[in-house]
């Protein structure tokens, strides 16, 4: 079990200095679809924070209680990436009954998460890296809340953008993907925080 | 052997994988850091493109076509650790170089997306040679990315070095930030193509950026941002 500062450094270090989409390029495809505006940037965030903290937690726990002991661990991305499917068609379906309140929030951007690499890409690094199930959370949540600052500001941005004037061939994804560079290389300055 | 070599062809000039369709962007940012890097990542991706075409192919008829998106996702999660169990074998050091990313090639667009758009409607060997197509496509496209990263980023081609002392490599290219400037400099290359074939009445319905014109080339079983932005309109209607 790590110490309460171990899990803050972690904190820290997975939500901006080897931020997930910037350094890491895992979850583009949202990252430059649903980037449009902020406010649906901020609940897609908010979505992905949701269901990477808990695709991490019972992904750690399927691995330890069950891939582990059974001795099968070579199964572990077949395993993840349909517990992951499944994960998020039950959450939504709970949360439709539980509490329409967050699913009118969150439920449009909870079929998107499905396929989006982040998750996978969480479940299976914690594996690698020999991660307890609480660190394992720990790294989830503060990947997912990386994402949500790399996407709420590249929205923010992007809401700029659309007044300026670009050359043609610029325009749309290029411009986009110049602005993600630039932002890349301002997290390269959180690499001297710890 | 004519289709297979249409197939070969379409995959590698015609809907080429990165060039053309701009499918799978996560492994081509990731892991061109050069060119071996690259190409490794290609053939990886290429073999598991291909065995999974293959066999979901031969499956078409047994796989039912409500289930279908869960049955390619196994097929294809199992190659990919097969894969990825022979690498940590036989080539430990690209295992290491490529690390998480193979298996994300899992959640690879292009793999997914090949599987519903052609091999679950098609006979077993076009398929395969499409899937063949496709990956050397893929593999083209991220050797080239990764060895122009590679010069520019640290001066060496395939590991040698090529540029005479005086040459400061531009170190930015080989890290994050110069993964998305190559993409940008690469989609503003594409639209100028694309606006300029338009202008000459050529059909450019193919050349896209990401999965967002697209469905059923993506295979995003969600269909994310085309979902999302029928949403946005009914919120704006």
């Amino acid at each position: 079990m790590s110490s309460i500062r171990e899990l803050l450094i972690l904190l820290i270090s997975s939500s901006l200095v080897s931020n997930v989409v910037l350094s890491q390029f895992l979850g583009l495809c949202p990252f430059l679809g649903v980037s449009k505006k902020i406010k649906t940037a901020a609940g897609m965030g908010t979505a992905v924070i949701f269901v990477i903290t808990i695709a991490s937690a019972v992904a750690g726990l399927i691995y330890k209680f069950i891939l582990q002991r059974f001795g099968l661990e070579y199964l572990q991305t077949i395993v993840f990436i349909l517990v992951i499917a499944a994960l998020v068609q039950f959450v939504e379906m709970f949360m439709k009954k539980a509490i329409p309140s967050l699913y009118r929030a969150l439920g449009v951007y909870l079929p998107l998460i499905t396929t989006n690499c982040a998750v996978l890409g969480v479940a299976i690094t914690n594996v690698q890296k020999e991660y307890d199930v609480v660190t394992g959370i720990v790294n989830g949540f503060g990947t997912a809340v990386g994402f949500t600052v790399a996407i709420v500001i590249l929205a923010g941005i992007r809401e700029r953008i659309e007044y300026n004037d670009i050359p043609n061939a610029w325009k749309g994804m290029p411009i986009v993907l110049v602005t993600a560079g630039l932002m890349a290389i301002a997290f390269c300055g959180f690499s001297g925080l710890l | 052997m004519n289709e297979s070599w249409e197939r070969l062809y379409n995959g590698l000039v015609k809907e080429n994988p990165t060039f053309v369709l701009m499918l799978g962007m996560c492994p081509t940012l990731a892991v061109t850091t050069s060119a071996v890097n690259g190409l490794g990542m290609g053939l990886t991706t290429a073999a598991v493109l291909a065995l999974s075409n293959l066999l979901i192919s031969l499956l078409r008829n047994v796989i039912p076509n409500r289930v279908r998106i869960p049955a390619f996702i196994v097929i294809i999660a199992s190659f990919v650790t097969v894969v990825q169990l022979l690498l940590q074998a036989y080539i430990p050091t690209l295992n290491a170089a490529l690390g998480v990313y193979i298996p994300l090639i899992v959640v690879n667009c292009i793999i997914l997306g090949r599987a519903e758009s052609y091999a679950y409607s098609n006979p077993p060997i076009p398929s395969l040679f499409d899937g063949v197509g496709m990956g050397l496509g893929f593999t083209i496209a991220l050797t080239c990315i990764g060895a122009v990263r590679e010069f520019l980023g640290t001066g060496y081609a395939f590991g040698v070095k090529v540029t005479p002392d005086s040459f400061t490599p531009i170190g930015l290219f080989v890290l994050a930030p110069g993964a998305f400037f190559v993409l940008a400099l690469l989609t503003a290359v594409q639209n100028y193509v694309k606006a300029k074939g338009a202008k000459k009445g050529k059909d450019t319905s193919k050349i896209q950026s990401g999965c967002n014109h697209d469905c059923l080339n993506c295979g995003d079983s969600a269909c994310s941002t085309r979902f999302y932005d029928e949403e946005e309109e009914r919120d704006k209607g």
